[in-house]
């Protein structure tokens, strides 16, 4: 029986990530979650993909050229910031907590995407396909991936929901600038969710010349571990730079989790340091009590969708339910499923934080910084008021906190300008302004 | 073999269709279209047009083996509010109205069955008669609750092949099943197709060869041609977009229950004209 090979890779799963570090943990499983809940004829590509990428990371032609790619094309190492006037809004200037940014809004495409999407890229190569597919919520991954396949001359399919490709006509020109085609999706909610299940549909039925460039930790097995391994590099280059800065590790590491792909690539480089303590940040959209919101920890529960097991936002029939948040990015009803290991081992914490929260924290770091996070971002910042606040109420003084700037806002102008009645034609707005970007 | 005939009611059945020289018609409707009352109307419908095993869909937010026919009916069952727990009904309705002589499979995304709990349902559905459960998106390598739980309630688990799997995989998933293995005729989702897949014949060929004792092949079947096409080299033909579509029309629900019964009509007769020559050395 098939139960039984699969009994014994499950124990020694476990056993590594007992005696293992967390870090290095790998798929199918983090603990009972994640796997390959697909159809049958998905699974030899996905078998492919996991020989092919474990082979590259150990092949310096590959790592070699990723590493030149990172450092010519992206822009890393991304810098460290610290920012003291912004420190203050975090318990108070009494408080003294010292709070830096990790600067993944200053890569090429704006945000961290593209570290995962350009590792992947370079894997198709590789593999010798010729097209990528891509689903995006509202355009971030999607540019990111069009970016790729511009790059590496490959052909380029973007699925969006239809209600995001009307409402964001410039990101849509801006894939097909790049050379990509949009498909839009006008089935089920039209939302990021519908555009993954056709993006899978498109996967099932050319999946000898397509590769599916999924866009965060999430999916069958391998791509949460892959795309982790893709983002290690922000924990890595962090890790080093705040060492480096204060002598000392941060007691506290923030970030926003849609998918979780920043949150997992910043937490990877602490998850065995047991000093630091590790926040993620999930939409909490008009409060979890309102049922409008994407907080899984807080108001879903384990279920399967899009290949793994995870935490989920489901009725009492398992049927998916929508999810809402200000920020396209967080606006996803399940989650990477080493988040919800990691929630379950409580080796870091998930809280939602309202649009509300968000958009204050989004205003004070345009005003005490003078940079404009993506409102995905602002969830963190959102986060890391609340842990100084936290802390100082605690008595813990001069705290420091590493939060994970993962997008640049320039996406996210209309939507802000609405929110604080910025235009002098509000109305004239309506059109134009929305929620954009896939964390 | 945990195909077994002796367990299955479902093998039986194709088991008794072989030695009448054909294949089966397996068809395929989802619960609760255009409302769950009018889709038991249609099940009944199309066992009484000749369909030999039915497949009962669970309608799911997120269908991805589903092409655009079998999404439609699907989205509009849950905006009529059809819930997993009707699908029991209607597997009653179908063991009433048959006296227990047409298997009932239910087809379902995994997410429903883990939520209502994958004992509870496979009880419940024993319960109601039904034969057991066709899951595209769960693996035998992912089952082993289900396979417990089937085990325990003695019902049919139904794991899909594609083109695309390996020798290796082949063999699991015929280990796997119980009634028989589901061939997808060709890489994609479900819908109606100009020509099923090349690729379909030799798929249950290399099936039966992995040791699977029943293999149905499914995705793109539509005319009755196709049928007596597949009816040929497998043991049963499992048709769905095509009985949905009729369903589907503007029409007034009597007329579309006419244009249900005539596509089964045209595909059982299709499968009576599959008669192989070689049947014998193929089972």
């Amino acid at each position: 029986m098939p139960d039984q090979p699969v009994r014994e890779a499950l124990t020694e799963n476990l056993a590594h990530q007992v005696l293992g570090r967390l870090a290095d943990v790998e798929g199918p499983y983090f603990g009972q979650f994640g796997g390959r809940f697909v159809p049958e004829a998905l699974i030899a590509a996905l078998d492919e993909l996991e020989t092919e990428y474990r082979k590259a990371l150990g092949d310096p032609a590959f790592t070699d050229e990723l590493a030149r790619l990172h450092r010519e094309y992206t822009g890393r190492p991304s810098p460290l910031t610290e920012v003291p006037r912004f420190a203050e809004h975090c318990g108070g200037a009494e408080a003294g907590h010292r709070v830096f940014l990790k600067r993944e809004d200053l890569n090429h495409t704006g945000s961290h995407k593209i570290n995962n999407v350009l590792g992947q890229a370079l894997l198709v190569k590789r593999m010798g396909k010729t097209r990528v597919i891509a689903e995006t919520g509202a355009g971030q991954h999607g540019v990111a991936t069009a970016t790729a396949a511009a790059l590496l001359d490959l052909e380029c399919v973007v699925y969006m929901g239809e209600e995001d490709t009307r409402r964001q006509a410039l990101n849509v020109a801006r894939m097909r600038l790049l050379g990509a085609e949009v498909v839009p999706v006008s089935i089920g909610s039209r939302t990021l969710k519908d555009a993954i299940n056709e993006a899978l549909r498109d996967w099932v039925a050319n999946v000898e010349s397509t590769h599916y460039l999924l866009g965060t930790v999430t999916g069958p097995h391998p791509f949460p571990e892959m795309v982790r391994e893709f983002h290690r590099i922000i924990g890595n280059e962090a890790r080093e730079q705040i060492l480096e800065r204060t002598g000392r590790l941060p007691d506290a590491v923030a970030a926003c989790v849609g998918g979780g792909s920043n949150a997992l690539g910043i937490f990877n480089a602490f998850l065995d340091d047991e000093s630091v303590t590790l926040h993620g940040f999930e939409a909490g959209g008009e409060g979890v009590e309102t049922g409008r919101h994407a907080a899984r920890f807080s108001g879903g529960a384990p279920g399967v969708l899009h290949g793994a097991r995870s935490y989920l936002l489901q009725d009492d029939d398992g049927q998916t339910l929508p999810s809402h948040s200000v920020s396209a990015g967080l606006d996803y009803p399940s989650v990477g499923p080493a988040h919800s290991w990691l929630h379950d081992l409580g080796r870091a914490s998930y809280e939602p934080v309202t649009d509300d929260e968000a958009m204050e924290a989004f205003r004070l770091l345009c005003r005490t910084e003078g940079i404009i996070p993506a409102i995905e971002s602002a969830h963190a910042l959102a986060g890391a008021m609340r842990l100084g606040r936290e802390a100082a109420e605690a008595g813990r003084t001069g705290q420091v906190i590493l939060v994970n700037l993962s997008g640049r806002g320039d996406k996210d102008v209309a939507t802000a300008a609405r929110w604080f009645g910025l235009l002098d034609d509000q109305a004239a707005t309506d059109e134009t302004a929305t929620p954009e970007g896939d964390q | 073999m945990s195909t077994a005939t002796d367990t299955s009611p479902t093998a039986a059945r194709l088991d008794a269709l072989r030695a009448e020289g054909r294949a089966a018609l397996v068809g395929y409707l989802p619960v609760g279209y255009p409302d769950v009352a009018r889709s038991v109307e249609a099940v009944v419908a199309m066992v009484d047009a000749g369909v030999d095993v039915v497949e009962i869909g669970v309608p799911y937010t997120d269908p991805v083996m589903d092409g655009p026919v079998i999404q439609r009916a699907a989205e509009a069952a849950l905006v009529a509010g059809a819930r997993v727990r009707d699908v029991l009904r209607v597997v009653e309705a179908v063991a009433e109205h048959s006296g227990g002589t047409v298997p009932t499979l239910v087809m379902t995304y995994w997410n429903p069955v883990l939520r209502y709990g994958v004992d509870a349902f496979a009880r419940d559905l024993a319960g109601a008669g039904g034969a057991g459960l066709i899951t595209p998106d769960l693996i035998p390598d992912e089952g082993a609750d289900w396979i417990a739980a089937s085990d325990a309630h003695g019902l049919d688990r139904v794991f899909l092949v594609a083109p695309s799997s390996t020798a290796e995989r082949l063999a699991l998933t015929a280990r796997a099943s119980r009634g028989f293995v589901y061939a997808a005729s060709t890489m994609g989702v479900t819908g109606a197709r100009e020509q099923v897949g090349e690729r379909a014949e030799q798929l249950v060929a290399d099936t039966r060869a992995a040791g699977a004792d029943h293999v149905c092949v499914g995705l793109g079947v539509s005319t009755g041609d196709q049928a007596a096409e597949v009816g040929r080299f497998a043991d049963g033909v499992i048709v769905g977009s095509a009985l949905v579509r009729p369903l589907l029309a503007e029409d007034p629900w009597p007329v579309r229950l006419d244009g249900l019964r005539s596509v089964v009509a045209e595909l059982a007769d299709g499968v009576r004209r599959s008669r192989r020559a070689g049947q014998e050395e193929a089972s």
